[in-house]
């Protein structure tokens, strides 16, 4: 065991964009379940054809952390999203206090 | 392997009704539940929580839990004893219906290996392509800077030579990219589960972590760091160096600063277009009056300069 292989990824925020099929392969969740999230206004697809939809790299987080907070707590999706956007605003708030408090 | 008392990690009662069960798990998931908390061991109280409502909400497996552990108190060094289980179906059946895959080794001699049935995580799709996976990594900020290779230690569920379900540790080596951002996200092209049949393996996300570090805060590609001054430096201006992750920098500090006063030093920070910038916050530290000279230096300072930094108070 000497030869050691490196492998190189590449930033999925930064360079990626799934499509429909790939972004549920990437959390594991069924497709109108990532349909219902569009619905939700959790994630906006680019694109007007469902068909032709692509979401940028940074929907893969926002998708997992309502899939877990789903599974894990128990919420609907409602609920999950709302979770989110007050999680992403306490982070911010959390980013300011820390800025003030240099 | 120690004992664990799922009662005390629930904060329960050994008497408690399944809705005092459910109600404690439901409070204490939302206090831990690792996207929503912050507390340095949220993850793994949370596993724990997770681990002790398995057992306690299914009348059975607590029935065979209870009858077990009235007298052992949690991490007491514990063997099951032998037939432990007998009259009771589950043993080695894969009846978790979370994902196991976290759960203790206690848990696993009780109530046996993770099956293929329940396992949230990684239901069998009968699809040729292999499942993507998720691992969270935590690396250090420096990393982002100059691009460094790490050796990442996974362990993911996967068939042994039996074909039985088992954790399977790995290690890969991983090029951590320049530029890359606390939070993002690395896919690995192949190396999530391997495929069946003639299917690609699927995908590995890995997503990264800076590790606390004692000098700078990151946010986005931005640094934020504190630097102390001397009174001198900051009411004269000075140059003076300072610390970032690629190296030291001089930092000109404008006469007449003062605590708290701000400085960019423009794309020092996570490289990449466009590139970050350090914020420098400065902090002025007064020298100790600790000699003769020091001392003398200070009364001279009161005696001379007409200051009194409480003005704006009006005291």
């Amino acid at each position: 065991m000497t030869r050691q292989t490196i492998l190189t990824g590449i930033i999925v925020e930064d360079t990626i964009e799934f499509t429909l099929g790939e972004l549920s392969r990437a959390c594991g969740k069924p497709a109108e379940w990532i349909l219902a999230l569009v619905e939700e206004g959790v994630i906006e697809p680019l694109g007007t054809e469902q068909t032709q939809w692509h979401f940028l790299g940074h929907c893969l987080r926002r998708v997992r952390i309502v899939e877990r907070l789903q599974s894990d707590l128990g919420l609907n999706l409602a609920g999950a999203a709302l979770a989110l956007e007050l999680l992403e605003e306490v982070e911010t708030l959390r980013n300011r206090i820390a800025a003030l408090e240099e | 392997m120690e004992y664990k008392d799922y009662y005390q990690i629930m904060g329960l009662q050994r008497d408690a009704s399944q809705d005092e069960i459910k109600r404690a798990y439901r409070k204490l998931a939302r206090k831990y539940h690792p996207d929503v908390s912050k507390e340095s061991n949220a993850e793994e109280r949370f596993k724990e929580v997770g681990e002790a409502y398995e057992v306690l909400k299914d009348p059975e497996k607590r029935a065979a839990y209870d009858h077990l552990g009235a007298n052992y108190q949690a991490g007491q060094e514990f063997h099951p004893p032998p037939n432990w289980d007998s009259g009771f179906e589950f043993r080695g059946g894969g009846f978790t219906g979370a994902d196991g895959g976290g759960f203790s080794d206690f848990f696993e001699e009780l109530f046996g290996q993770q099956g293929f049935g329940g396992h949230a995580g990684y239901r069998p799709q009968y699809s040729a392509r292999g499942q993507d996976h998720h691992a969270k990594v935590v690396v250090d900020l420096e990393d982002a800077f100059q691009g460094a290779t790490r050796s990442i230690s996974l362990q993911a569920p996967g068939l042994d030579k039996h074909g039985h379900m088992q954790l399977i540790n790995r290690t890969l080596n991983v090029k951590i990219p320049r530029g890359i951002k606390e939070g993002q996200m690395i896919r690995l092209a192949g190396q999530g589960m391997p495929g069946t049949g003639q299917g690609a393996g699927g995908d590995l996300y890995l997503e990264i972590h800076f590790k606390p570090h004692p000098f700078y805060r990151a946010e986005g590609r931005d640094l934020h760091m504190q630097l102390p001054v001397a009174p001198w430096e900051a009411a004269l201006g000075a140059t003076v160096q300072a610390p970032t992750p690629a190296g030291k920098v001089d930092l000109k500090i404008p006469a007449g600063s003062n605590s708290g006063s701000k400085l960019r030093l423009k794309g020092r920070g996570i490289p990449g277009k466009p590139a970050g910038d350090v914020y420098v916050t400065l902090s002025v530290v007064a020298p100790p009056a600790n000699s003769e000279q020091a001392k003398a230096i200070y009364k001279e300072m009161a005696s001379k300069l007409a200051f009194n930094p409480r003005a704006g108070m009006g005291v």
